[in-house]
């Protein structure tokens, strides 16, 4: 088997394994009520995944994810509840502006050569002082849009609902795969990840690549902070702060190599639904702490970081003994 | 324009930098289905003027022409769509993606902006059949071996470029039987009409496949000869360039003493770096090692030092057998090992000279056994007299001193150790004329004091002036030792170039 498609298995395995156990023990877990949840309560965080995928292919990351979510949910707030915008034209500008942001992002970490790190981290603190300096408040969202929304439902049998921002999720991770796997653009990102230098003397364009890549990331951040704001209909600057952090162990769950080059946008989706089970277990359990979560993502995070020494190390050994 | 026949062509071309003249009115013109080897010690230009015929540097004077015609290559991507593809030593894919992809990055069929896999596979499949190599091209390059990679490398420059293709030292890490199936495909793309250029440091493999071959001095084109005209000391003496005289023995050869057996190394070798060799050391003796760059002269080194390890052989100290795997094996047997890269290998720059004299030393003793203060500024202070070194304070970061000063400053950090036996990778290289003359007369003060040395240097007249007996190496073999009245140029640059031809002229 292909090595990069075995943390991939093992995600896809361990997922599985996790549910099954889940069910033993809570029945109610196996409802399409849950499945159509999981997708609804973890649409934000998805979408912005998807982003954080293709960042960390090209050997990038961005911490700018959750701060340009907030921003978002407060720009879109502030534009519709106080002067008066109709949603669309919020999130269009939303989106443009996340692009402008994203972009500059890009351009400093090719051409000043900063780490994406320190960039990124710049990134976070300006979207998130940004967000406080319009407003310290949550503003509420009231507009018949907004209801308009909420009300497409697709009804499954059992109870359980599909909502418009679960489905756009979906859409995302089925759009985001087919760019990374089957266009130019996606082959850039995976050859930046695998060898920048090798890339830009087989005539990659690094440059326009990489401003893409953050682009990327931050319109899907601010995209992510739209279906944020439908969700909850309001916008706080202290919103989905650390889901930077939430994304990026989605992505190394779901099997991408956090040094870039290795990886699938399919398994960053099997990776945010594991983040869900575990969340959806404690709620389901009652007693425990929900800090619990965040023990379980260390622990998992640690089991897949050490999963995938593992194997890249073992095939290395295998190379040179051939 | 044109009526040259050149199908790529460098007239009068400068290159500077800051004020280094890298490139001086250098010619070069490569003819459709021609091999052309490019030769040269380090430094002699040619990693320049390959950078500036794939479009890396842009020159500073002269002109470049693909087929007659001037074009300004700013890109390598612009080299590349004129037709001119290079493969580097280092394999420069993507050991991440298939094979498939290394070969059309950038350039994948695509339908409806989606690329097509199924067609690039198939397309894969088919080039890399004319290519001999039957492999998966949905396989990831990396799980290949480097002379696979390496093909793919030319099939794609091939595929993508199909006028020039400059292979940079494409043969550094092939074994034999690699080498020369990558000689067959080279001969067989030479036949459709391929303008080749072949740069490597193994005179035997210009000689397999070559037509032309250019050399290259210090910036200066040398001479373009045919190779058929030429023999193979003519283009060792090219390379090295002194005009040798013929002559007979000088100084020192004649009867020195030669002291007790201190090593013995037998069958000592390890693969792709040395073939085995059988040398013997003995005290109060100093050991010339000549060959060309590449020649292994430096892994020869390295070995010995357990800087790398040997995987066959034996060596024995003092009669006795011992593993030498790691330097501090070598440090504890009284080894000594000044690198060829001094800047990278050989000094800590930010740290004093002091601490760069003793530190050695400090090694040697141990964890437990610090020098204090007092005792590592008598330590410094002695060899810093010594050696002469010049520095205006030894407690002034080293990196501020100049070549021949950090290079004593290395040669006493061994001292200080009290070795036995010292390797020295061209010990003189980039230093003045002042400092040149010192280490050459510590080296002999050293021989004299009954220490064993191993010297390595490309300056073959400095070589003959303080060996005892010489080793010559080439493509990673000790073809011939020399002693006596044979240690003279001459017959060094007849060892090197092929012992086989018979006697000089």
């Amino acid at each position: 088997m292909n090595r990069s498609l075995r943390p991939l298995v093992a995600t896809a395995v361990i997922f599985a394994i996790a549910y099954a156990l889940s069910i033993l023990q809570f029945p109610g877990l196996f409802s399409t009520r849950v499945l159509g949840n999981f997708l609804t309560d973890n649409a934000f965080l998805g979408i912005a995944a998807v982003g954080m995928t293709f960042v960390i292919l090209s050997g990038g990351i961005d911490l700018s994810v959750g701060a340009v979510i907030g921003f978002t949910g407060v720009l879109v707030a502030v534009l519709i509840s106080w002067a008066g915008w109709h949603p669309l034209a919020a999130f269009a500008m939303a989106l443009a502006s996340a692009a402008a942001f994203g972009g500059l992002m890009g351009l400093a970490v090719h051409y000043l050569q900063v780490p994406a790190f320190i960039v990124t981290l710049a990134g976070m603190f300006l979207a998130r002082g940004g967000a406080s300096v319009i407003t310290r408040d949550s503003i509420p969202v009231s507009h018949e849009f907004y209801d308009w929304i909420s009300s497409l439902i697709i009804r499954l049998p059992g109870g359980g609902r599909l909502s418009f921002i679960g489905l756009l999720m979906v859409a995302i991770f089925v759009v985001g795969a087919l760019v990374a796997h089957r266009t130019k653009f996606g082959s850039y990102v995976y050859a930046l990840g695998g060898n920048s230098v090798s890339a830009s003397l087989m005539g990659v364009p690094v440059a326009r690549t990489t401003v893409g890549v953050y682009m990327l990331s931050s319109m899907l951040a601010a995209l992510a902070g739209i279906v944020f704001s439908l969700y909850t209909s309001a916008g706080y600057p202290l919103a989905a702060v650390g889901v930077e952090l939430d994304a990026i162990s989605a992505v190394v769950i779901g099997g991408t190599l956090l040094t870039g080059g290795y990886g699938f946008v399919l398994g960053t989706f099997i990776g945010v639904m594991l983040l869900g089970l575990v969340q959806t277990y404690i709620i389901f359990d009652g007693t425990l702490s929900s800090w619990w979560t965040k023990i379980v993502i260390g622990a998992l995070l640690f089991l897949f970081i050490v999963l995938q020494r593992l194997i890249f190390a073992a095939s290395v050994r295998g190379e040179k003994a051939s | 324009m044109g009526g040259t026949g050149y199908a790529l062509e460098a007239r009068g071309v400068v290159k500077i930098f800051g004020n280094h003249v890298a490139l001086d009115a250098v010619d070069f013109g490569l003819r459709a289905g021609e091999v052309h080897a490019l030769l040269g010690e380090n430094g002699a230009g040619k990693s320049t003027l390959i950078k500036i015929l794939t479009g890396a540097y842009q020159p500073d004077g002269g002109e470049v022409l693909v087929d007659g015609q001037p074009v300004s290559l700013d890109t390598p991507q612009q080299a590349q769509a004129l037709g001119i593809g290079t493969v580097y030593q280092e394999v420069n894919l993507l050991p991440n993606r298939s094979v498939a992809e290394n070969l059309f990055l950038g350039h994948q069929p695509t339908w409806f902006g989606l690329t097509d896999r199924r067609k690039m596979e198939r397309d894969s499949r088919a080039i890399l059949k004319r290519y001999g190599l039957d492999i998966d091209p949905a396989s990831e390059l990396g799980a290949h071996s480097v002379a696979v990679q390496q093909i793919v490398a030319i099939a794609r420059a091939v595929e993508l470029s199909g006028k020039v293709l400059i292979l940079d030292e494409p043969t550094a890490s092939l074994d034999r039987n690699e080498v020369e199936r990558l000689f067959e495909i080279i001969r067989d793309l030479k036949a459709h009409g391929l303008a080749i250029v072949f740069i490597t440091h193994f005179l035997e493999q210009v000689f397999a496949v070559s037509d032309y071959v250019t050399v290259l001095r210090n910036g200066r084109l040398i001479d373009t000869r045919k190779l058929d005209d030429v023999t193979r000391t003519d283009v060792v003496r090219l390379m090295l360039g002194k005009d040798i005289a013929f002559s007979g023995a000088t100084g020192l050869a004649d009867a020195r003493p030669t002291g007790e057996v201190l090593l013995d190394f037998t069958n000592f070798g390890r693969k792709r770096s040395v073939h085995p060799f059988n040398l013997t050391i003995h005290k109060g003796e100093v050991i010339g090692v000549a060959g060309l760059l590449g020649s292994g002269r430096t892994e020869m080194a390295r070995i010995m030092f357990g800087a790398d390890a040997a995987d066959e052989g034996e060596v024995k100290i003092a009669g006795k057998p011992t593993s030498i795997s790691r330097p501090t094996d070598a440090i504890a047997h009284g080894f000594g090992f000044c690198p060829e890269d001094r800047k990278a290998e050989g000094i800590f720059g930010d740290l004093s000279v002091r601490e760069n004299i003793i530190i050695a030393l400090q090694g040697k003793l141990g964890w437990f056994s610090a020098l204090t203060r007092d005792e590592q500024m008598e330590i410094a202070g002695k060899f810093g007299e010594a050696m002469d070194i010049r520095a205006a304070s030894l407690d002034m970061p080293v990196k501020l001193l100049s070549g021949g000063n950090q290079q004593k400053v290395i040669l006493s950090r061994w001292l200080a150790t009290d070795p036995a036996f010292l390797i020295l990778d061209e010990p003189t290289r980039g230093i003045d004329v002042g400092a040149h003359a010192e280490i050459v007369r510590t080296i002999n003060r050293l021989r004299d004091e009954g220490l064993a040395l191993v010297v390595i240097s490309s300056e073959i007249d400095e070589v003959v002036a303080y060996s005892s007996r010489i080793v010559v190496m080439r493509d990673r073999e000790l073809v011939a030792e020399l002693s006596g009245e044979n240690i003279s140029p001459g017959v060094i640059v007849q060892a090197i170039a092929n012992h086989r031809e018979g006697t000089p002229t």
